[in-house]
């Protein structure tokens, strides 16, 4: 993709400002109904996903205790992995998003909350909530466009060391959530100079982000190997006890990473996803930044189950849209939203997990080599920015 | 034994690691949510109407719970349209009983969210959240020979507390009691049987019929009026008639009085936003949000996307109405009911005083 506003065929020509400032407002309307509605069904959704996720991983835990006999690794694997993924999608995200703050329960709140991913809460809350939800998409002020590591814009510099970019998302997708860290911390910045990295701020997340690892790390690979040797003694196989469930964890952190990876790359890397130049979001009205969400989200469609597992994150446009409502409410205000693309003209870009995922890794193949033709010029006369107020 | 303590310790620590980054009381939440000890809960065992518009819940308090004297209130935490609410009740049970439980009993209040929410919603099995019992509306030691208790609507709550616990330490009691009609006295009957055995003496006021007592008519009815350790439960105003008419006898001090104060809070277009740890007072124009007026008057603010989705620009309000800029929703604290709504300031605008614990 290239920025919306050095496109040759503008996307959103047809629409006038006072369009834009209406469909804000229809969008408002959508949010409104739902918070009408809001209540007793949304805290019993949360709830029993955080019941259900424990007593999975509990029952998981409890089956990887013999873990030396193969039947049961394989399900208490197969059980851990999907109590992290609902963990860090369903549970984590959403409520790290404020989307139950609303029931004033201090245990289900965005500034409580804390989640098994390497990031801690606070850090994660900055980078995700308030920088990537606010500048969505936007070269240069988004960082989740390639998220530091990779060129998913044309707009993005080439520099040789993109060419390992499929190489270098292969690996962040086996190890996402140190990826994330490392992104929320700035690794990259922060350690380019003597400066930066001496700077005492920076050092007390890093030691947090580090003791955070160091917990988790000691929790998967010593504690819980630790629980099966009694019955690999008593099998006489300890060793395999001990690396049965340090594999088994490996595994399902590993499934959980790939993933999350696999979901978020769906959220605004597939094509027809737009990005929008720096410039155009100076004095962006609400109108205009929903009008921003709306292009540059893409949601993956699928079943029920489906959507549970991505967090909702299947329905990245909704989520974009409102991503303070409870995330289990998009499903349902979907076909609004829809209707209204369909009505301004806007492209809903939506499709199976399967095309989503490909469409973006292709496009991280694409951009690894430099552009081939020269980027068009800035069209500053576009839109979210409109031409009057350019000139005002 | 210190080696034990310390092995103890340890051996929690790898509890905790095992749970982390959640704590293991998180787990323990899910599997049995009476045992978690730092989160108090209760289960409601029973429930019992009491009149049309009062129910008497039967509360078996978790762990953590410390008993409470002759009186006292507690507050619940109810979940309703799931949203917590805190409202605070009299506990009507007896002091000291056997198997650890306790009754409140709930009054209907006009549009009360709570009051009405545990009317018609609850039933045995469901878990409120508790407070410890509080409140300095206790019987006196040594115990009074003559007692008074002057109680209107659900102002006998907590009178019915004491009266369970300590009638038989208590000589001489007299109860005056007023509600609209003799249907509407909550414990009514088992009031009356006490009468008939002897044990007090009741007077009961029909005030839809009577019309209010007033303090000095009080005194035609109990002579030995100011003789009396006094305790007091009922509408404000009523309560103002009492503290003035013992001051002016010069028996304030033998004038006990509980005040259930339903703050009521009416949505108006700016305010005052008072930020209680430093004392600073910002004006809150209608239609500013916090946010941007405290920063303009100089006082630095935790703000992120300043739109209202990031969450990280919250701050506890203690009291007070907010309005939400974007959709006009209402967000209401009061401190009485002990809230601390945490509110987003970069799109709440003042709707009257407001207090933020900040």
């Amino acid at each position: 993709m290239t920025t919306l506003q050095r496109k040759e065929v503008n996307p959103i020509a047809h629409l006038s400002p006072e369009d834009i400032e209406q469909l804000g407002r229809e969008l408002d309307a959508i949010r409104d109904e739902v918070l009408a509605v809001r209540g007793e069904k949304d805290a019993r959704h949360i709830r029993r996903m955080i019941a259900v996720q424990r007593r999975l991983e509990l029952g998981s835990r409890a089956v990887l205790l013999f873990s030396v006999f193969p039947p049961a690794w394989v399900l208490g694997t197969i059980g851990l992995s999907i109590s992290k993924i609902l963990e860090n999608m369903e549970i984590g995200h959403n409520i790290l998003h404020g989307q139950y703050d609303f029931m004033r329960d201090p245990k289900i709140h965005s500034t409580t909350w804390e989640w098994d991913s390497a990031s801690p809460a606070e850090q994660w809350k900055h980078s995700h909530n308030e920088l990537h939800h606010k500048y969505t998409n936007v070269v240069g002020r988004d960082n989740d466009l390639g998220y530091g590591i990779m060129r998913v814009d044309e707009q993005q510099k080439w520099a040789p060391a993109h060419l390992g970019q499929p190489f270098y998302n292969f690996v962040n997708a086996c190890f996402f959530e140190y990826g994330i860290a490392a992104y929320d911390l700035e690794l990259g910045r922060n350690l380019r100079t003597r400066k930066r990295r001496n700077n005492p701020e920076f050092r007390a997340r890093a030691r947090q982000v580090l003791h955070k690892i160091r917990r988790q790390v000691t929790r998967d690979y010593v504690v819980h190997p630790a629980l099966a040797l009694p019955v690999g003694f008593a099998v006489g196989n300890p060793l395999g006890a001990l690396f049965g469930t340090m594999a088994a964890n490996f595994v399902a952190n590993l499934a959980r990473n790939l993933w999350s990876h696999s979901v978020i790359m769906c959220g605004h890397f597939p094509n027809g996803v737009e990005t929008f130049e720096r410039t155009s979001i100076t004095g962006e009205t609400r109108g205009e930044w929903y009008l921003r969400q709306m292009l540059g989200s893409a949601n993956i469609s699928g079943s029920k189950l489906m959507h549970i597992m991505t967090g909702n994150l299947s329905h990245q446009i909704e989520h974009h849209l409102f991503p303070d409502l409870p995330a289990s409410r998009y499903a349902e205000v979907a076909p609004k939203v829809r209707a209204l693309f369909e009505r301004y003209q806007l492209k809903y870009v939506t499709g199976p997990l399967v095309f989503q995922v490909a469409s973006a890794w292709a496009k991280v193949f694409r951009l690894a080599l430099p552009n081939r033709k020269p980027a068009r010029e800035i069209d500053h006369s576009i839109p979210p920015r409109h031409p009057a107020e350019v000139a005002a | 034994m210190p080696v034990n303590q310390t092995l103890r310790n340890g051996a929690w620590r790898v509890v905790e690691l095992i749970t982390t980054p959640v704590v293991p009381a998180d787990y323990l939440d899910v599997i049995a949510p009476l045992r978690n000890p730092t989160v108090l809960r209760a289960r409601i065992e029973a429930v019992r109407p009491e009149t049309a518009d009062a129910v008497t819940l039967e509360l078996r308090p978790g762990r953590g719970w410390e008993p409470h004297q002759p009186g006292q209130y507690v507050r619940l935490g109810v979940d309703v349209d799931g949203v917590r609410l805190w409202r605070a009740y009299s506990v009507t049970s007896a002091a000291g009983r056997r198997d650890g439980r306790f009754t409140v009993t709930v009054n209907a209040v006009q549009d009360g969210a709570v009051s009405g929410h545990l009317l018609r919603h609850a039933r045995k099995g469901m878990l409120v959240h508790l407070d410890l019992p509080a409140g300095d509306f206790v019987l006196t030691s040594p115990r009074p020979a003559k007692a008074l208790f002057v109680t209107a609507g659900s102002g006998i709550t907590p009178v019915m507390g004491m009266l369970r616990s300590a009638l038989p330490e208590l000589g001489d009691v007299i109860v005056v009691h007023s509600a609209k009609t003799p249907e509407d006295v909550v414990f009514g009957a088992e009031l009356r049987e006490l009468a008939a055995q002897g044990r007090i003496r009741l007077i009961e006021r029909h005030t839809r019929a009577d019309g209010r007592l007033k303090p000095a008519a009080l005194a035609d009815l109990v002579p030995d009026l100011f003789e009396r350790e006094t305790w007091a439960c009922g509408p404000g105003d009523m309560l103002d008639d009492l503290q003035e008419h013992w001051a002016d006898a010069g028996a304030a001090e033998r004038l006990h009085v509980e005040r259930f104060r339903p703050t009521v809070l009416v949505a108006g277009d700016g305010g005052t936003v008072t930020f209680e740890k430093s004392g600073q007072v910002v004006d809150v124009a209608a239609g500013a949000t916090v946010l941007d007026a405290a920063e303009a008057a100089g006082r630095l603010m935790r703000s992120g996307c300043r739109m209202g989705i990031c969450f990280k620009c919250v701050l506890p309000m203690r009291e007070g109405i907010v309005r939400d800029v974007r959709d006009g929703k209402l967000t209401t604290a009061t401190e009485v009911d002990g809230d601390n709504v945490l509110i987003q300031t970069c799109i709440s605008t003042a709707a009257g005083p407001c207090r933020l614990d900040a």
